[in-house]
């Protein structure tokens, strides 16, 4: 199948395409009436989950320090195991990346989106057999937000001042209004737990789809059915098990010999290999992740914008995703954001490789003589390939690229947010907000790049608190343009998610929230046979 | 004559003279004492001038101000480095090594169970490596450049020079992926059954008697043949020895020694060394044990886990001495 028209199956088993509108596209796309009907007949057939079995999967990330604790989750493993057990507030739309309810019914914002108010879900259990009730969400909130607390959400949560039950309701009041807020709460740390788990942070008990069984820290975890979910759309089959498996090599042998129905992190040099076993499907999923090459604006040479503007026109995307992700990727355009954020502006030209006018602002910027760019294969997969790529583009355009490799330990320390051009990595955030706050606002620690621009920071705050989406749209798109052409960011790649199952198994999402679905894959996937 | 040292000198060379054995063993543990608290001191110092403490490494991309002083407070990582060493070590004195500072279970409750499946790998792989390495030393000095010789050594060199991960790996090739016929992943879970587990280390065990056999094969043919090349036995044989006679009394207790030091250091390989491995193979031992408190420096299982580790080989070198000694009588009246 060809990429759109998959994508189009993957719509209709979602249930976001009806018949008609799947067979006009797939045509449109080149498929002839017979091909598009058969498709959808199976592509709608897999919208029945098979119910029973025991999945198995093995996963990259886990490691003998991870714990239950979802506040102290931090690893890939641990991430999925939340899902499995825990349930959210809120969670994000497959797709579309919006907010949509889970324990929390439904939510209101007051005008200035300062006071928020959710409607918690009635008659849900936890794995005890304890009812779900206001005061276990407040005392969650509460235990990942007060003065003790070393939860991984803390810093998403920071402006949250109030934690209140109001006659039954969830009531956040925020230091500033935040238009993002459910969103926020999606967080895989927030797992509603029973009395906050404040008693015992890692007795595993939610109200997810699977109960924890035995939990054997970087080795492996297993999952029985909760028989009393809330949900009846998830958590097919009747046992999970998780492994971890930190070596790439081992998680292809084992999926290819079908000891296991789904491994994470596929290498994108091999996935051509592991596509040749018949009994393997790779799921790629678009990401936020970006591969990236920072400038600091404040320091010389890369004060100067027009250097920088030289050095993005230098820059081969295409080749860049060709070469170092194995065309798992989209081409970056210079801001941290893509199409998978909610409120993506789509209207701003792409940047392309043109050694013409690279070389052009470069003789308008006077720069003389070569420029020093640092890396190292911890920065991401690849670094390095990538940087004397870089170099070879560079010098048609007449820049002259002079490499420094470092070392791998201590890159973070000492390199990255410290020397001024090097490479790096950022994982995607759930909002355009939560991106730019993190990395590009004046005050920001991780602002990695230098970028100091008051009206940027003017309309990024002015943004957060903003409830109409037109106007906030706009308000995106002049921020992107901001960084796209004056900032120290040349983005040249956005990683996908590469995955991949057995093809004994059904129910894949393409979540564009995170890796492995979202986390959800467990309870999204059957077993076919 | 008054002086008290030269009374006490004097017990220990009389001691010496009557239990030469027990003397050194006295004195081999009592330096070993000394030798492993100079590891735990080395540990500390190095896990405190890795990048980052516990409380950075640990929360990682999310870390925000206030969650990193709450765990250092938390845990007391705010004091100073010698108050830090000093109430850990007056921990492990009474026995008592802590709690992880990543799941705050206490260290050796956990380690006993990555320990136990290191030393069963380690067992399974001993017992067929050491056995098959010896008798295959002794193969290849009877056919000595001979085929069967010849055989040996290029095989057993060929294994030693391919990197363990890659015999892994083509291991899982044939054996888990074409064949099916061996189990992958090699993962041991509590309550799994004993059948259940010798069937998952086949592999891993397979891919560590291919990395061991070579050395100690090749040591115990060379010290063989130096041996059976010596005067003495050239003498044994001139005064009418019978050849096997010759071996027992006069070549075996010479050979003994190196063998049994190269036997202890592959055994000491095989508990510590084989992390590669156990990620290859998905296995939970010591070793990723470790390596995964390194990554987010968890000092009280990066200390207890290079304990153990010293431990082991200063023990089986210890036992590798007393062997070649008790082997050879030349050795237990040193001059």
């Amino acid at each position: 199948m060809t990429d759109p028209i998959k994508h189009f199956a993957s719509r209709v088993t979602a249930h976001e395409m009806n018949r008609r509108e799947f067979i006009g596209r797939s045509m449109a796309a080149g498929l002839t009436l017979a091909a598009a009907t058969s498709l959808y007949g199976k592509a709608a057939m897999a919208q029945e989950p098979k119910r029973g079995g025991h999945l198995k999967l093995g996963l990259q990330g886990g490691s003998s320090t991870d714990v239950i604790d979802p506040a102290k989750s931090s690893s890939q493993f641990t991430f999925a195991m939340n899902r499995n057990w825990g349930d959210t507030l809120v969670e994000s739309h497959p797709s579309s990346g919006l907010a949509v309810p889970s324990l929390a019914e439904s939510w209101e914002p007051n005008a200035d989106a300062s006071v928020w108010t959710f409607k918690i879900r009635k008659g849900v259990e936890f794995h005890d057999g304890s009812e779900l009730t206001i005061d276990d969400v407040v005392k969650t909130l509460n235990r990942h937000t007060d003065e003790k607390s070393e939860s991984g959400a803390l810093g998403v949560l920071g402006s949250i001042k109030g934690i209140e039950n109001k006659g039954g309701d969830l009531v956040l009041t925020l230091s500033e209004g935040n238009a993002d807020l459910p969103l926020l709460l999606s967080d895989y740390h927030l797992v509603i737990q029973p009395g906050g788990g404040y008693d015992n942070p890692n007795a595993g008990i939610g109200t997810g789809p699977f109960k924890i069984d035995n939990f054997e820290a970087g080795v492996r975890a297993t999952f029985v059915k909760n028989e009393n979910d809330w949900r009846t759309d998830r958590g097919f089959v009747d046992s999970v098990e998780m492994i971890v498996m930190n070596d790439a090599t081992a998680r292809m042998a084992a999926l290819s010999s079908g000891q296991v129905h789904f491994i994470n992190r596929v290498d994108p040099k091999t996935v051509g290999l592991l596509k040749r076993a018949p009994n393997v499907e790779i799921q790629t999923t678009s990401g936020r992740g970006h591969y990236v090459f920072i400038m600091h604006c404040n320091t010389a040479p890369f004060d100067n914008n027009d250097l920088r503007l030289a050095l993005k026109y230098a820059m081969d995307r295409e080749t860049m995703v060709e070469k170092i992700l194995g065309g798992y990727g989209k081409v970056g355009n210079d801001f941290p954001i893509n199409e998978t954020y909610a409120l993506f502006p789509e209207s701003i030209e792409q940047r392309t490789y043109d050694p013409d006018k690279a070389a052009f602002h470069f003789k308008k910027s006077g720069h003389d003589g070569s420029v020093l760019l640092r890396t190292s294969d911890v920065a991401f997969p690849g670094a390095v390939d990538a940087a004397v790529l870089y170099q070879e583009t560079a010098k048609k355009a007449g820049i002259d690229i002079e490499i420094k490799r470092e070392p791998g330990d201590g890159y973070w320390s000492n390199v990255w947010n410290v020397q001024p051009f090097s490479t790096s990595y950022w994982g995607g955030r759930p909002t355009q907000d939560q991106m730019y706050s993190t990395a590009y606002l004046s005050s920001a620690d991780w602002n990695d790049t230098r970028f100091f621009n008051t009206e940027f920071d003017k309309i990024l705050l002015e943004a957060r608190a903003e409830l109409d989406q037109a106007k906030r749209k706009e308000m995106y798109h002049d921020m992107a343009l901001m960084v796209r052409d004056t900032g120290g960011l040349i983005l040249p790649m956005f990683n996908d998610f590469v995955n991949a199952t057995t093809t004994n198994v059904s129910g894949f999402v393409d979540d564009i929230g995170n890796d492995m679905s979202n986390g959800f894959v467990a309870s999204r996937l059957w077993i076919n046979s | 004559m008054a002086n008290p040292l030269a009374g006490v000198r004097a017990a220990r060379h009389r001691l010496k003279e009557t239990h030469p054995l027990s003397v050194l063993i006295a004195e081999r543990l009592g330096l070993s004492v000394l030798l492993l608290w100079a590891v735990s001191v080395l540990i500390f110092a190095g896990v405190e001038a890795l990048p980052g403490d516990f409380a950075e490494t640990y929360l990682g991309q999310s870390a925000t101000p206030q969650a990193i002083a709450n765990i250092r407070e938390d845990l007391g990582l705010d004091r100073p480095i010698t108050t830090r060493y000093f109430e850990w070590l007056g921990g492990v004195v009474q026995g008592d090594f802590g709690n992880s500072w990543a799941s705050g279970a206490p260290v050796s409750e956990q380690i006993t169970k990555r320990l136990g499946n290191s030393l069963f790998l380690a067992f399974f792989a001993a017992a067929i490596s050491v056995p098959l390495a010896v008798g295959l030393g002794m193969v290849a000095v009877h056919y000595r450049n001979r085929i069967p010789d010849r055989v040996i050594n290029v095989l057993s060199l060929a294994a030693i020079s391919l990197p363990e991960f890659f015999i892994g790996y083509i291991l899982i090739v044939f054996f888990a992926v074409q064949m099916g016929v061996a189990t992958f992943p090699s993962t041991v879970y509590d309550n799994m059954g004993w059948s259940e587990r010798l069937g998952a280390i086949a592999l891993p065990t397979a891919t560590l008697v291919m990395v061991v056999l070579a050395h100690m094969m090749r040591m115990t043919r060379a010290a063989i043949i130096s041996v059976m090349s010596s005067a003495y036995m050239e003498t044994a044989e001139l005064k009418g020895l019978g050849a096997f006679k010759a071996i027992v009394k006069h070549a075996a207790p010479n050979a003994i020694a190196p063998i049994v030091n190269v036997v202890a250091l592959n055994l000491a390989y095989l508990v510590v060394g084989v992390v590669v491995v156990e990620v290859v193979f998905v296995y939970p031992g010591m070793g990723q044990y470790m390596v995964d408190a390194v990554t987010v420096r968890d000092m009280p299982v990066v200390q207890a886990c290079g304990l153990i580790f010293a431990a082991v080989y200063i023990l089986l070198n210890m036992v590798a001495d007393i062997v070649a000694i008790v082997a050879n009588p030349r050795l237990r009246h040193p001059r």
